[in-house]
């Protein structure tokens, strides 16, 4: 199937997966620490396991970035 | 109600030539307040636009001292002022800027009890932490208390932004929803950071207080935008507001300023 996954198209050979296993698939750092939307909707970190990507999905994963002055 | 001298004339005449700033733009910014939290890689170049922009009133918010690691990105420290506090070093530079600007400097770290006085009378705060509990803790206070603020994150050649604006936009709770657990997440003290990503985050942070502030174009609200410099591509992720967000929401489950949330969460799980 065919996703957009953080503004690039992508082809995933698999026709159905979780996030949990698309998070794998993309080899995603940290992805206990990764914030996802689909098609403008956060999810919960619960249904990570559960929530299977469709073909058209636009994907997006957001990462902590800490930066400036230690405080 | 137009009060320039000559001298200030001058000295704004490229913001006062901007249509959508103008004299208008440049009294709003001189009448302004604008509290940079951390005076470290982000709030140095922050810090130094809103003066040379003549913002009225800069608060500037650290407890450390400059050490020389300090010096490959945080502009406004020199090599002589080593061993100085941040907050001085800063007074020192933003007036030597320009002498319009009233500094307020805080000699203190962020924390639940001191927060929302700091933030008090403020138009726009600039997070410049390196700590995501404080990060938390900024977006909180600054939702509970309506100021708008700009959320700022570099790691290596990577950069992240946000402006919220409470309650109306997405705030920073909506999208990481809660600290990451503890050394999870390195910071740039511990992978590095080129020096310029920092200026150009912390540039865009002084871009957007100037924009609130003056009414010019459209703030980086809803929105996360993201770079990574080494193939210089930059990208601005839309977002909603979370309608379960733990903070902005219609029912938060956070009313009050906690420190010391990453260790919560840790017990939680």
């Amino acid at each position: 199937m065919k996703l957009t996954i953080n503004g690039e198209k992508k082809q995933v050979v698999q026709e159905s997966v979780t996030v949990t296993e698309l998070l794998a698939d993309q080899g995603v750092e940290m992805p206990d620490t990764v914030s996802v939307q689909i098609n403008g909707d956060f999810l919960e970190r619960e249904t990570f396991d559960t929530r299977v990507v469709r073909d058209g999905d636009e994907i997006d994963f957001l990462y902590f970035m800490g930066g400036g002055s230690w405080e | 109600m137009i009060d320039f001298t000559q001298s200030q004339l001058e000295r704004y005449s490229r913001h006062i030539l901007l249509n959508s700033v103008g004299v208008e733009g440049q009294l709003k910014l001189m009448n302004s307040r604008v509290l940079i939290i951390g005076a470290g890689g982000l709030g140095a170049p922050a810090a130094m636009y809103c003066a040379a922009a003549g913002i009225g009133r800069i608060g500037v918010v650290d407890a450390d001292a400059v050490e020389v690691s300090n010096l490959q990105r945080q502009i406004i420290h020199f090599t002589k002022d080593i061993g100085a506090l941040k907050v001085m070093s800063a007074k020192d530079k933003i007036e030597a800027i320009n002498p319009d600007v009233t500094v307020e400097p805080v000699r203190a770290f962020v924390q639940a009890s001191n927060i929302e006085g700091i933030i008090d009378g403020y138009d726009f705060v600039i997070d410049g932490t390196d700590n995501f509990a404080t990060k938390f803790l900024i977006n909180d206070a600054c939702v509970m208390k309506r100021i708008p603020y700009s959320h700022g994150g570099i790691l290596r050649f990577n950069g992240q932004t946000m402006t919220v604006l409470p309650k109306k936009s997405a705030c920073y709770r909506c999208v990481f929803h809660k600290p990451p657990p503890e050394n999870m997440i390195p910071t740039c003290s511990e992978a590095g950071v080129l020096g310029a990503v920092a200026g150009m985050l912390g540039t865009i942070q002084a871009a957007e207080a100037l924009k609130y502030i003056t009414g010019a174009g459209e703030v980086l609200a809803d929105a996360l935008l993201t770079f990574d410099a080494l193939p210089m591509n930059f990208r601005k992720v839309k977002l909603r507001k979370n309608p379960k967000c733990a903070v902005c929401s219609e029912h938060p489950s956070i009313t009050r300023l906690i420190d010391g949330q990453q260790i919560v969460c840790d017990l939680k799980k």
